[in-house]
Formats: structure tokens, C-alpha cells, sequence
């Protein structure tokens, strides 16, 4: 009989380039137990959008995360803007439409090669990024920035799209479309790749929808959920979007999902550009928001993502909360890695594509020996810090907080 | 007194190929991205003899981004400490610089140098490839000069190139970040318990 090895992993580790900590519990070569430690990124923007105004949160939300960031921007200035009940302009919602097609090319092909750099294929990771980098000059030229475009404001974009610029993007997406043929037909018919991604990270259709699993994952079990079909927003409405399904369920599948999607892109993004209406690009919204609250989801490139927002009549949100994509991905982790080989570990967690920066909240306690979960909510987790400090000599516990604020 | 060849060797090692070792403290991604991009065909940061490093006992160099959060702080002393001497550190985009957008959140104890020394800082939110790549060569350069015993300016001045743009994003950010929440939260007053308690 074997013993039972528990291998912690994290949070610095040289695989993934954010911190997370997974205790790993192996029999022989065998997961048999995973624990997720998330947390570390952990910076308080739901807390630092409340104390600043409307306009301001939206320089805030787009740096919770740095590769979603246009959805996350859009998303937060759709839901403003429903509260506000302003309508945008049809080109600006073609403009938000073409960045979030854009910005996918860039997220999958950035997948790409870091699921290439997982299971040792590292030319892999050289040729899909230096595609990338042609789409990214492209989203630097529309929004004047790499990483974070800051196009996005209330009630519509900042800048327009020039007969020029379409001309250029044109081109970078007839290279990228063709290279990606080559991406396509590597991830359907290479033989080693298929053998190594095949049946690893098993999260089946059912399985899939009771861990709640979003995006690739889920459509990779067969989950046809894309808000972009189901609840269309932006110019999604008149933008012909195909969600991509797959029947492998498995690490393999989430690839195939994604090399095809980005096929998808390329059509979306020719489709916005030869039918871009004319017209303004932004309309006024007013500084003071009017009370309400305001729930909105869209498709990031790793899945659904949900805002909510609460306005109490001020400039100042209430409430903004931001449900991520990798935050319900996470939840089918621990199924998907249970059963598979240690050297399987980090490919499977890199097949959800995970993003901690817009993750780290919560905390779940697994315990092994009871096999009980427990979660700790916001009210708990406030004791628990009040009375973690109070050991150190600190009283923080007379500070009242509105009741209002726990809506967890 | 002059170096042996022995130490010529090593110093010649030292400065052809620093290993370095990346760290997210708390950042965005977007910033560690950009670390990973410049190792990519474009940038190719590795023809410095720059080469990534998975644990921090191999590595000369930390390349750290993102405000230092409270559950990393430890974290990143103790990855400095496992660095073996001399060791260097690099600070990349704005928020590893100063806390930038997230200065003044409950959950952030500042930039990376509220912890340990930095050597180079580069702005930038997000810091472009370019940049990243000139402080990686005016870390070695200034690593030369110190070899040669050439009196150097310290290798804290040789903050690495700004656009104007960027001079303005910090600028920016600093200005919003200037206007932090002093919401009845309590982890706020705990944080900066904590922290004068440690100072
Ligand atoms: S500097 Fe900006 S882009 Fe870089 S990690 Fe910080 S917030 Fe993100």
C-alpha cells in the first residue's frame, strides 16, 4: 500500500506566472487530493471603486486583469449605463464589439502557447506569440495601449476607427487566419499533441454544469453557453456569432474550442469592420448616477463575466462586484485534476486558462479527513480578521459596517 | 588589489548571463505578460543572456511586478532571501513601483521596494517590452561599471527610459490614487496597524 505524499505547489512556481498555491495529495503518481489556495492577488478594487467616481472605476476595472481587460471595462459601462438609461451609439457598440473580437485573438493565441509551454512543445509558445504580437499592435494603434486600451468610457468609446486603421487590421487578420489554419489543423490532427491532451482533465457535460464551469470549458463538454448567443449585448445582436462545441470534454477539447474560436473571431471581426455604422461614437452621461442596481453579463475570452453594480444616487457607486470567468472555472478544479498523473498537473490547470488577478477573493476550506467544504463568507471572514488582529493587540472589531454592504 | 582570473571568470559569468526569476506580487497580468512577451520572438530578451528561471535559488535577478499584497509580502522576503548574493531586483510597471492604481487599497502593502530594495524601476502600466528590455541592459551595464570598480553612478538612478506618455499615465495614476478610501473598512485601520508594527 502505498503512502500518501502531499506536494504543495505555489505560490510562487515556475509554471504559471501568477501566484496560487494547490496542495496536491499523490498516491504513487496519482492525484488523489487537490486543494486550491487562491488569494494572493488579492487587492480590493470592489472596495477602491466605491470610493471613487463612475468615470474613474473605469481605469480601476480594467486593470482586474490585464488580458480581459475590454470586457471587463464593457461590462462595467454597460451596467452604468443601464442604470443611467442611456442608450449608445450602434458604432460605438460595433467599436466595443470589434476590441472584445480582437482582444479574444490575442487571449487564445496567448492560451495557446502557454498550453504549449505546459506540456513541452516551447516552439509552440514562440510562434503563436509572435502572432500575437501583430494583434496587438492592432489593439495599441485603436486604443494607444498594449495591455490596457482604456477605449471604453460611459455612454459609448473614446476614439473612432479611421478608414486607415481598417485597412490595416484587414491585413493583420488575413495573416492571423492564416496562420491559425496551420493552429487548427495541429490541434486536430498532431498525433503526440492529441495523445497528450486527450483524456486528461476529464470534466464531463454534466459535471460541467454542476460546478458551473463557463467558456471553453463548458463548451467543451458540449455546454452550448456563450452570452454572446444566449444574451447578446454590444452589437451582438446583429453580429452572426456560432458557439464552438466540442464532445471530448477534456484538456484536449479546450483547445480545440479555442483554435476554433479564433476562426470565429476573424469572421466577427471582418463582419464589424464592412458594417460599421456611421455616427457618433459616444453620448453624454450624466456625473450623478441615479439609484438602482444593475446586473450584466458578457463573454470574455475565458467565459462568462458578471458585474453588478448599485448606485445610491451619487457620483460614487454603492456596490460594484466582479464575477469572473476563472472564478466559476475553479469550482470543477479539483474534480478535473483528482484521478490524474502529477505531470498532468499543470496542463490541466492551465486548460481553464486561469487568471487569479480577477479571482482572488473567497476562501473555501476543503477538509480532507471529513471531506466536508465549507466556505467562508464576507461576515465570517470579518470576524475572522477582527479577531486575528485582536490576538495582536489590535481592535478593529468596533468599526460598524451597514448591513447593506454583505450581500454575499 | 587585482581580481584573480578565477573572479574575472566569475564576474564575466555574472554579467553574460543572469538568470532571472519572475515574480507576481499583485498584479493586473497584464505586466506579467509583458515580462513573458519580451522573451518571445520580437523582443528576445534572451540575446542578453538573459534565461527564465523557475525557482529563486538559481537566479541573479528578480523581476517582480504588481503592488505587494498582504498575502504575498511574505512571500516575496522570502523569495529574496532564497536568491543567492549579489542579487538584483527589477520592478516592472507602475504599480511595482509606487502601489500605483492600487496604492491605498485594504489588501496592498505598497510597491515592491515597501518590502525589499529595488534596483531598477521600470513605469508603465503596463510596462512595454522595450522598456523592460532597457532596464534589463542598464542593470548590466551598471553591473560592469561596479566589476570594473568604476565609480558608477548608483544603479538606483539608472531608471530605465520613460516615454512622455508614460510620464503622464503615472502621473495619472498617482492622482487617483492620491484619492484613496478612507471607508470605515476594517481590514484599513488593520492593514496600517499592521504595518506600523512591523516598521
Ligand atoms: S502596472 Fe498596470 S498593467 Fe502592470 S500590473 Fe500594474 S496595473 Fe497591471
Amino acid at each position: 500500500m502505498a503512502k500518501n505524499v502531499v506536494i504543495p505547489i505555489g505560490p510562487q512556481h515556475p509554471s504559471l506566472k501568477e501566484p496560487a498555491c494547490f496542495t496536491i495529495t499523490l498516491e504513487g503518481e496519482k492525484v488523489v487530493n487537490a486543494v486550491v489556495g487562491t488569494g494572493y492577488n488579492h487587492r480590493g478594487l470592489e472596495k477602491a471603486c466605491e470610493a471613487r467616481s463612475y468615470l474613474q472605476d473605469i481605469y480601476i476595472i480594467e486593470r482586474v486583469c490585464g488580458i480581459c481587460s475590454h470586457i471587463h471595462s464593457t461590462t462595467f459601462c454597460q451596467s452604468v449605463e443601464e442604470l443611467a438609461g442611456v442608450e449608445i451609439p450602434r458604432r460605438a457598440a460595433y467599436i466595443r464589439t470589434l476590441m472584445a473580437e480582437l482582444e479574444r485573438l490575442h487571449s487564445h493565441l496567448l492560451w495557446l502557447g502557454i498550453a504549449g509551454h505546459e506540456v513541452g512543445f516551447d516552439t509552440l509558445l514562440m510562434y503563436s506569440w509572435r502572432d500575437r504580437e501583430l494583434v496587438l499592435d492592432i489593439l495599441a494603434m485603436l486604443g494607444g495601449n498594449r495591455v490596457n486600451y482604456g477605449i471604453n468610457t460611459l455612454g459609448g468609446v473614446r476614439r473612432d476607427v479611421t478608414p486607415e486603421q481598417i485597412e490595416k487590421i484587414r491585413k493583420v487578420v488575413d495573416i492571423v487566419e492564416e496562420r491559425n489554419k496551420y493552429y487548427v489543423q495541429l490541434a486536430l490532427s498532431e498525433t503526440t499533441l492529441a495523445a497528450r491532451l486527450g483524456g486528461i482533465g476529464k470534466l464531463s457535460h454534466d459535471d460541467a454544469i454542476k460546478f458551473g464551469a463557463v467558456g471553453p470549458v463548458s463548451r467543451a463538454a458540449e455546454v452550448a453557453d456563450d452570452i454572446r448567443v444566449t444574451d447578446p449585448y454590444s452589437a451582438y445582436d446583429e453580429v452572426p456569432v456560432t458557439a464552438i462545441t466540442d464532445n471530448h470534454a477534456d484538456v484536449f477539447g479546450r483547445t480545440v474550442v479555442r483554435v476554433l474560436e479564433i476562426m470565429e473571431s476573424v469572421k466577427m471581426i471582418r463582419f464589424c469592420l464592412d458594417n460599421l455604422p456611421d455616427g457618433d461614437i459616444a453620448v453624454k452621461v450624466p456625473r450623478k448616477i441615479p439609484e438602482g442596481e444593475a446586473f450584466v453579463r458578457t463573454e470574455a475570452p475565458r467565459g462568462e463575466d458578471a458585474h453588478y453594480v448599485r448606485s445610491n444616487g451619487t457620483d460614487k457607486p454603492d456596490r460594484v462586484r466582479v464575477r469572473a470567468a476563472s472564478e466559476a472555472n475553479w469550482h470543477g478544479m479539483k474534480h478535473m485534476l483528482e484521478g490524474d498523473y502529477l505531470a498532468d498537473v499543470p496542463i490541466i490547470i492551465a486548460a481553464i486558462d486561469p487568471c487569479y488577478s480577477c479571482t482572488d477573493r473567497a476562501i473555501v476550506l476543503d477538509n480532507h479527513d471529513t471531506g466536508k467544504q465549507s466556505v467562508i463568507d464576507w461576515r465570517t471572514l470579518r470576524e475572522y480578521s477582527i479577531n486575528w488582529y485582536k490576538a495582536r493587540g489590535i481592535d478593529t472589531g468596533k468599526i460598524k459596517i451597514a448591513d447593506s454592504h454583505l450581500i454575499f | 588589489m587585482a581580481k584573480s582570473l578565477f573572479e574575472k571568470a566569475i564576474d564575466w559569468g555574472r554579467r553574460k548571463s543572469p538568470w532571472i526569476i519572475h515574480f507576481n506580487a499583485g498584479a493586473c497580468n497584464g505586466c506579467d505578460i509583458e515580462v513573458v512577451d519580451a522573451i518571445t520572438p520580437r523582443f528576445d530578451v534572451e540575446r542578453f543572456g538573459l534565461m527564465l528561471k523557475g525557482t529563486p535559488r538559481h537566479a541573479d535577478v528578480l523581476v517582480c511586478t504588481g503592488a505587494v499584497t498582504l498575502q504575498t509580502r511574505d512571500r516575496l522576503k522570502r523569495i529574496y532571501e532564497q536568491m543567492p548574493d549579489p542579487k538584483f531586483v527589477i520592478a516592472v510597471g507602475t504599480c511595482a513601483c509606487s502601489g500605483g492604481i492600487f496604492d491605498g487599497c485594504y489588501c496592498v502593502a505598497g510597491g515592491i521596494d515597501a518590502v525589499i530594495p529595488v534596483n531598477v524601476y521600470v513605469p508603465g502600466c503596463a510596462a512595454r517590452p522595450e522598456a523592460i528590455i532597457d532596464a534589463v541592459v542598464k542593470l548590466l551595464t551598471a553591473l560592469e561599471n561596479m566589476q570594473k570598480g568604476t565609480p558608477a553612478a548608483p544603479v538606483d538612478d539608472n531608471v530605465a527610459d520613460v516615454s512622455a506618455l508614460e510620464e503622464i499615465e503615472n502621473a495619472v495614476t498617482e492622482a487617483s490614487a492620491a484619492a484613496v478610501h478612507s471607508d470605515n473598512q476594517p481590514a484599513d485601520s488593520a492593514t496600517t496597524g499592521s504595518q506600523g508594527g512591523e516598521e
